[in-house]
């Protein structure tokens, strides 16, 4: 919380600063004042949406588990996305260790789809990660259990009972998930991943456990990802998602998926 | 017939034991003589581990089973058994001639018993053996 | 004749030999194996968008023949046919034999072999493979018991309760193999109820043409003629077999045309998509099931090395039928958005790249290995060769 902290502190002082501006060589003084409330405020605004964010995780204590009170998901406006930018993948790569080749038996967590439509000719360019379903299908096949539903609602893959199978990835109607086909070496601390494993997108977890965003959402520099709590009717995501019209990739499966789109 | 094949049977047996008997006597000796090296741990003398190191050495594994199924799958963060925190530790800094990483050398931390014990470590399939986590975590630690 | 007064005996040399083959073949595949697992599947032909390729399509078939040559034993048994009844234990050893090949491909493949452990022990019962693990392992206790309740004479009396559940066992264990694919609903490929029956009456047919070609070898080898009423017995009920799985097949791709939405799939398979179409036609509809009912059928044939090409033709139908489905039904891209096209770095909207590489075969080969070395050391250790009952108007003159 020392970021609210912050806040008020900067706020008391702008105020001390106002109030000295009658004073001689106030000018100055007023300028310093505006100048660090300005800036005050610039270096907040991200932080204030941090609090939002992490007000809901923040809550969690040391060694606490996580409820079905919160809904993660993601909301992505694709009108803001364009072919020539793939930022959203680079993060990801970057956050997670992944090598970023785009080969056979590389593995992508995220990646950018161009689409068309044939009838209209319309185009579009939107990320596809793993949907992080409320009905997946990788956890009714998966025979150990290791892909898994959190009670928060990220789909993840439990590398420890993980046996290399594969059939999550037959049954994943989005191909959200990888097999590491090679013996790995330079995983992320935070990431661990390996040869013989299936992975895929786990909405950058161990940030979000954090109180941050996925590094996708956070790297987008159209600001075309929004992450939140679905459950929460106050939350950015869930307020976008009242205001603008969104559907989810293959509805017709009726999976509930946690990842809307919007533009599609 | 039957006390023929009951004879080859037993000088069977016998053979076995005697090679296994050999097998285990010369490992044996040559244990005391050091064929393989008794583990060395170094550690910064002012840190202090989660538990004793009698405590550690016995019930390690089954601390970090138990903990990693309840961090993987019921999400429990800031615990007292993290991967990280000890491969930052045994690893790290203060680690000697054990800094660097917890596999890949005969002094490195985990390596050392596990090697003495012949026990295969598969965890560092997946985890980074290196220290150094991400400075986002540092951070995240010091609110 | 009876087995013990045979004139020939069976050929020592011969026996080390085929050990030593099936041996050697063993052994590559466990090399194949041990490669694979410390180099990682890059070695392979498999990656992210077929991710079951060649091992798989050997370990299904094992696997689903395994389950179909005890259909053998159970018409003897449950069905109470004398023919049937004196190759129930050679049905017997060849369902475990195969079981345990294809088990050895499939968990030989895992990217993690060594948790194996773990999925024998832990179980997600919504998953239709972990099923699939147990039925397997339930099937080594249960065709086991039932070859001793068939072998001991004192256990006679219950070999009809047991070749039952047997039975029963293996019906839902295909059932269950089947359904692996479909349940999968994402793929045009798949997801189809008709999928289990198709399995079934497939393990029927390839089992069947399996137990043919083992029982023919084994009576050559011992210088037995094959009893000809035996022999119009199986051949018959292969051709039934053969047809029904041709029928259920055409079934499946008729329906799938049916819907707009998987006529593009269904031309992949079946006109334009390169080495699938040539192994659908020319492999499974022609040289394994219209080849086959023919030599079984048509005048001028039928006679017992007619029958003996059509059994192996069935089973190397059987090979380009699950190749087709299961590299085909991967390779075909996911439809992420109807209407529209898509691509990507991540062949959304492209057929997936996929070549059979030596490690894959290799192991596939191994599974078949497997089975062979189990038959051959039982036989020789055991009486499995079929005794059959002695026809008064028979030729031979089989005495009981």
């Amino acid at each position: 919380m020392s970021e609210r902290d912050q806040t008020n502190g900067k706020a008391a002082q702008a105020t001390a600063q106002a109030q000295e501006a009658k004073r001689p060589g106030a000018s100055r003084r007023a300028l310093l004042g505006a100048g660090t409330a300005a800036l005050a405020g610039v270096l907040l605004a991200p932080g204030i949406r941090l609090i939002e964010i992490a007000g809901a995780q923040m809550q969690r204590a040391p060694g606490e588990p996580v409820t079905d009170k919160v809904r993660w998901g993601m909301l992505i406006d694709t009108t803001r996305c364009s072919p020539d930018c793939n930022e959203c993948v680079k993060a990801c790569n970057t956050e997670n260790g992944l090598s970023g080749r785009t080969g056979p038996t590389d593995s992508q967590w995220i990646r950018k789809i161009e689409i068309k439509y044939e009838r209209t000719g319309r185009t579009v360019s939107a990320p596809v990660m793993c949907q992080h379903c409320a009905k997946p299908p990788c956890v009714d096949v998966c025979p150990t259990g290791a892909s898994f539903k959190r009670a928060d609602g990220i789909v993840l893959v439990d590398r420890h009972s993980c046996i290399g199978c594969r059939y999550c990835v037959l049954a994943c109607p989005y191909k959200a998930r990888s097999f590491v086909h090679e013996p790995l070496t330079e995983q992320k601390p935070d990431v661990p991943r390996g040869k013989g494993c299936v992975e895929g997108c786990t909405m950058c977890v161990h940030r979000v456990d954090r109180g941050q965003q996925p590094a996708c959402a956070e790297s987008c520099p159209e600001g075309a990802i929004t992450f939140g709590d679905l459950n929460d009717p106050e939350s950015a995501i869930s307020r976008r998602v009242r205001e603008i019209a969104t559907t989810r990739i293959r509805e017709d499966l009726r999976l509930d998926t946690g990842i809307r789109y919007h533009g599609l | 017939m039957l006390h023929a094949t009951l004879s080859r049977w037993i000088a069977l047996a016998l053979v076995l034991v005697a090679g296994a008997g050999t097998t285990w006597a010369s490992a044996w000796a040559a244990d005391a003589a050091g064929r393989v090296p008794r583990p060395e741990i170094s550690v910064d003398a002012a840190t202090q581990c989660i538990a004793a190191p009698d405590v550690m050495r016995r019930t390690h594994m089954d601390m970090l089973k138990h903990q990693r199924d309840r961090t993987v799958h019921l999400g429990e963060r800031g615990v007292k058994v993290t991967l990280n925190a000890c491969i930052d530790c045994h690893a790290g800094k203060g680690a000697g001639a054990a800094a660097g990483s917890v596999v890949g050398s005969p002094q490195a931390f985990c390596e050392t018993c596990h090697r003495y014990a012949a026990v295969k470590l598969d965890c560092f399939d997946c985890h980074q053996p290196k220290p150094g986590a991400a400075p986002a975590a540092a951070a995240a630690a010091k609110q | 004749m009876h087995a013990s007064q045979l004139t020939t005996p069976p050929s020592e040399r011969r026996f080390w030999l085929m050990v030593a083959l099936g041996g050697l073949l063993v052994l590559l595949a466990l090399g194949a194996a041990h490669y694979m697992e410390t180099s990682g599947h890059i070695v392979t032909g498999m990656n992210n968008h077929v991710v079951w390729g060649l091992p798989h399509v050997f370990a299904i078939f094992l696997v689903v023949a395994a389950s179909g040559v005890l259909n053998v034993a159970s018409i003897g048994s449950v069905f109470g046919k004398a023919d049937y009844k004196a190759r129930a234990p050679l049905s017997g050893l060849l369902c475990v034999a195969m079981l345990a090949g294809g088990l050895t491909v499939l968990s030989l493949d895992l990217g993690r072999p060594e948790r194996v452990i773990i999925a024998a022990t832990t179980y997600n019962f919504t998953s239709v493979f972990a099923w699939n693990m147990f039925m397997y392992s339930g099937m080594f206790a249960i065709v086991a018991l039932y070859l001793w309740t068939l072998m001991d004479r004192r256990m006679n009396p219950l070999s009809k309760k047991v070749g039952l559940v047997a039975f029963v066992w293996r019906l839902v264990l295909t059932t269950c193999t089947g359904s692996i694919f479909a349940f999968l609903v994402a793929r045009e490929g798949y997801g189809s109820a008709l999928l289990a029956p198709m399995f079934i009456v497939m393990s029927f047919a390839w089992g069947l043409a399996v137990f043919h070609l083992v029982q023919s070898v084994i009576f050559a080898w011992n210088g037995l003629p094959l009893p000809d009423h035996v022999h119009r017995r199986m051949s018959r009920l292969l051709g039934v077999f053969v047809a029904a799985v041709l029928y259920l097949v055409a079934m499946h791709h008729l329906t799938n045309l049916y819907f707009a939405r998987n006529v593009d799939f269904e031309r992949f398979i079946l006109l334009d998509g390169g080495v699938y179409p040539t192994l659908f036609w020319a492999g499974f509809v022609v040289a394994g099931s219209v080849i086959p009912l023919l030599l079984i059928y048509a005048r001028g044939f039928g006679r017992q090395r007619d029958t003996l090409l059509a059994s192996a033709l069935v089973v190397a139908g059987a090979f380009c039928a699950l190749y087709v489905l299961i590299v085909g039904g991967q390779a075909w891209p996911l439809n992420l958005l109807p209407g529209a096209s898509v691509h990507s770095t991540f062949y959304d909207g492209q057929i997936a790249p996929y070549a059979p590489s030596l490690p894959e075969l290799l192991l596939g080969l191994g599974g078949i290995a497997v089975a062979f070395l189990i038959t051959t050391i039982g036989i020789q250790v055991f009486d499995f060769l079929p005794r059959d009952v002695s026809r008064p108007a028979s030729a031979e003159g089989q005495a009981r």
